[in-house]
């Protein structure tokens, strides 16, 4: 890991020690809007560490949802611009046609990516994109004070579902990555989790990935991040991270969805579509290593 | 008819029956025009005028701008993309026009509901953008016949919020090519989306075509995103939670409507010199109303024309000065009368105003024009003989 | 001063091409032209047609409603469009088609015409509107004939079709025009109609 520590006074080490964790500069040197406890801010310093190794944040556009995470771009010191509701797949499309040199990058979350702007991220992955999508499940609408989302796992009570999520009358919960997944032109989707450290490691390495297939020419590439909404979920940071790590995890299995770098010709937008559908069971879920 | 104002001579003399012997020989620029499809003019247009990308989705009566872009654009090595919906396709033209590249997009009327969400982020983020509505007959599904109501939708702001956009409204096809270029310029000079209304007849008809593109100068910005390189980061959007600098911005969005109402309103006049009554009318109605008014010159009555090119800003100190001189205004329309009210804000009850307008994707004759125009004078007659009588308006 | 015509009848006889033709060979005579297909609503009622509009100034109105011609090439356009031609004006009646009808209009001029066999004739008949668009320039005269053949020339040429084909083409084309040109010409005694 390389990380630039002369960007700031305060992450230098005296002559004496040896730096080994610092903020990336692309970070900003703030303390975020998000509620104690939430994961959005470990998403973001994993998106700012990858950048960074990477050497991508000159030449990052990123694509802000509507939602919890509208002001990443405080947060991610990167070119910024702001999607309507959902619609962030179509702006990272029109940014990608036109500035081919560009890292294209999104950040939404699921009421942005899994409900209402599901046509949007379908259409996009089917046209294999090159851009890397970061989709932040933690299954309640944050931003607007807790309402069922369409990944809210069954019986959960929300403001919305104040009873709990009863499917008769409101359905099941999308597992959307597995669903984009099935398309040729995803290149890699995966799930990770902000559970506990070894789960943010995984993570990060599969956000590293899913930058990698955009930076060697491959199609759309997705990362799902389970994570925790304390007070969406009336409970206390730990108690909403325990929950992660069981009946959310096992509703969302974690792993590699579908990864087809090693195919002879990634698709891509712009590029004749490769083949047809996907080969049956190509697109499940590999347990983790 | 040019997009600018320009005041036309009296009519001349109607010509005898009898075409070969009363046409005139054009000169060689004239008979070199081509004739192009309305629809397809437009895109050219746009691509002369340095269109970088197009994104779009099928609609009649404007699938031909499309499928033009389709063959087009991909030739020149530009970006033609044919998106999910005209959410998808207004949505990526955000996009890449945050980015700084000059961006068109199209649909008619139930396509361009669609895109007022992002029509009012574009405003509110001050992203240029050209948006052309080859507008249908509604409400709702409606039918695939030309019709302009959409006027409210266009010149009142489209999507939610304090915003306007510049509408302009060609009455031809070589003005609607002509317009293209100027939609482009405006977007850029004042970062804001522009629309150009044309209807369902301008998309599908055929005229002669100039060819004189125009290719307006790039105006880039110190805010288009390009990728932080050696620069602090950009931000284009429109959010701001702290109301007191969200009104900072929208006072700054009403500075530059300002600006906009003072140097950008454009309408043409024809036989108003010495009218007694003025038309008012835009796009295909103009014509018929152009028609009406030749016909209403051959029957002895003083009628003009006064066509806004520009609907919003609508030229309304022009319109109050022509309604200072006639006595009664016609406003006709492929609505149920949506223009009319800014007719009767400029007018300001200085004279009667009358309205004529058909629906559902019909377009009045000019006989019918004539028939709402001879009612008009009647009772603008009728009430000066007897002083008792107030004129109403032309409401009734 | 406008004129205008409508070119009506089944989709497939060439009529929009044929209301083309004439709107290349206006602005080749240096004249103003609008032309607009049947749209929206018109549509129904089993015709196709489209609307040519000839102008010495800028054209007005694109809806017209008292027509300078039509040519009416099956039954339905017939019923539709008769009543629309403006008194002295000219109805063209493809008799192939229409047989004995008429309009029962006593104050235009009725040309009838066995376009299918007149188009045999020169050599293609399929060529129905390119003959009837021969008689409305022969009888009429509102474009030069030689702007005509010059926009027909013109179109073929814009065929992805390889040269030979092409050139069979246009000798089809310039072959049906003048077979309706023949046809029109003023008969003795009868003034041209406008």
């Amino acid at each position: 890991m390389t990380i630039d520590a002369h960007s700031s006074g305060r992450t230098s080490a005296p002559a004496d020690q040896r730096l080994i964790y610092a903020r990336p500069e692309v970070l900003a040197d703030r303390s975020t809007h998000y509620c104690p406890g939430c994961g959005h801010g470990v998403i973001h310093r994993l998106l700012a560490e990858v950048l960074t190794e990477l050497e991508l944040p000159a030449h990052t556009i990123a694509v802000a949802p509507v939602g919890c995470a509208v002001f990443a771009y405080d947060y991610l010191m990167v070119d910024w611009v702001e999607a309507p509701h959902g619609r962030a797949p179509a702006v990272a499309t029109g940014i990608r046609r036109v500035r081919p040199e560009a890292f294209v990058l999104t950040y939404q979350g699921d009421g942005d990516l899994a409900a209402i702007g599901t046509a949007e991220i379908v259409h996009a992955a089917a046209r294999g994109e090159r851009i890397t999508a970061i989709f932040v499940n933690n299954g309640i609408y944050g931003m607007t004070g807790g309402q069922m989302a369409p990944t809210t796992l069954l019986g959960q009570k929300t403001t919305s579902s104040p009873s709990g999520r009863e499917p008769s009358l409101m359905g099941y919960p999308i597992r959307i990555t597995e669903m984009l997944a099935q398309l040729p032109g995803v290149t890699y989707a995966a799930r990770g989790s902000v559970a506990d450290a070894s789960q943010i490691g995984k993570l990060k390495a599969m956000i590293k990935k899913a930058c990698r297939v955009q930076i060697d020419g491959g199609g759309f590439a997705i990362v799902e991040a389970i994570s925790n909404c304390p007070v969406g979920w009336n409970m206390t940071p730990q108690e909403s991270l325990d929950h992660l790590r069981g009946p959310v995890a096992r509703a969302y299995p974690l792993g590699v969805i579908v990864d087809r770098t090693g195919a002879a010709a990634g698709p891509q937008a712009g590029s004749q579509p490769a083949g047809g559908p996907a080969a049956p069971g190509s697109a499940s879920v590999q347990p983790e290593a | 008819m040019t997009a600018h104002h320009e005041g036309s001579g009296p009519a001349s003399p109607p010509s005898p029956a009898g075409m070969p012997a009363t046409i005139s020989a054009g000169d060689s620029a004239r008979r070199s025009r081509v004739l192009m499809k309305g629809n397809e003019a437009i895109a050219e247009a746009a691509i002369q005028a340095g269109c970088d990308a197009y994104f779009g989705y099928p609609i009649t009566p404007q699938a031909e701008l499309l499928e033009w872009m389709a063959r087009r654009m991909p030739e020149l090595g530009r970006v033609f993309v044919q998106a999910e919906s005209e959410l998808g396709a207004i949505n990526m033209a955000l996009g890449a026009a945050a980015t700084g590249a000059r961006v068109m997009v199209s649909s008619s009327s139930p396509g361009i509901s669609l895109m007022a969400e992002a029509m009012s982020y574009m405003a509110g983020s001050g992203t240029p953008m050209v948006l052309v509505n080859v507008m249908r007959a509604g409400p709702g599904l409606g039918g695939i016949g030309p019709s302009q109501s959409d006027y409210f939708q266009a010149t009142k702001g489209h999507g939610h919020g304090d915003y306007r956009v510049p509408v302009l409204a060609p009455a031809s096809i070589d003005e609607a090519v002509e317009l293209v270029a100027t939609a482009f310029e405006l977007a850029e000079k004042y970062r804001t989306p522009v629309m150009l209304v044309a209807d369902g007849i301008l998309g599908q008809a055929m005229e002669p075509v100039s060819l004189r593109f125009r290719t307006p100068e790039r105006r880039t910005g110190d805010w288009a995103l390009t990728g932080a390189a050696g620069r602090p980061p950009r931000i284009v959007k429109s959010i701001d939670l702290v109301p007191e600098v969200l009104e900072r911005r929208n006072l700054d969005l009403q500075r530059k409507y300002r600006e906009i109402r003072r140097h950008e309103v454009r309408w043409d006049e024809w036989q108003l010199e010495d009218a007694e009554y003025a038309i008012v009318a835009y796009g295909t109605a103009a014509r018929v109303a152009r028609s009406a008014v030749a016909r209403a010159r051959e029957r002895g009555i003083k009628v003009g024309l006064f066509r806004p090119v520009t609907l919003w800003p609508f030229p309304e100190r022009e319109l109050a000065r022509v309604s200072q001189h006639v006595h009664g205004i016609l406003t006709v329309e492929l609505s149920s009368g949506q223009m009319v009210e800014d007719v009767r804000l400029a007018v300001e009850g200085r004279c009667p105003v009358a309205f004529h307008g058909r629906m559902g994707g019909l377009v009045p004759t000019p006989d019918e024009v004539l028939g709402a125009l001879k009612a008009l004078r009647g009772k603008v007659q009728r009430a000066a003989a007897d002083p008792a009588l107030h004129h109403d308006g032309g409401r009734s | 001063m406008e004129r205008s015509v409508v070119f009506a009848g089944f989709g497939g006889q060439g009529l929009l091409f044929a209301g083309q033709a004439l709107a290349r060979a206006a602005i080749k005579d240096g004249l103003e032209v609008f032309w607009i297909p049947s749209y929206g609503p018109e549509m129904r009622g089993g015709t196709a047609s489209c609307t040519v509009i000839v102008g010495d100034t800028a054209i007005g109105s694109p809806v017209v409603d008292r027509f300078d011609a039509a040519v009416v090439m099956n039954p339905p356009s017939l019923r539709k469009f008769a009543s629309t031609i403006g008194s002295g004006g000219l109805l063209l009646i493809n008799e192939s088609l229409l047989g004995e009808e008429h309009s029962e209009r006593t104050d235009i001029d009725e040309l009838r015409l066995p376009c299918t066999e007149l188009a045999a004739e020169s050599g293609d008949d399929k060529l129905v509107s390119i003959v009837a668009l021969g008689a409305l320039v022969g009888r009429l005269g509102w474009v030069t004939p030689d702007s005509v053949r010059a926009a027909l020339r013109e179109m073929a040429g814009k065929s992805r079709l390889g040269d030979a084909r092409r050139r069979e083409i246009v000798e089809a084309d310039l072959s049906a025009f003048e077979a309706g040109m023949r046809a029109a010409l003023p008969v003795q005694g009868l003034a041209p109609s406008v």
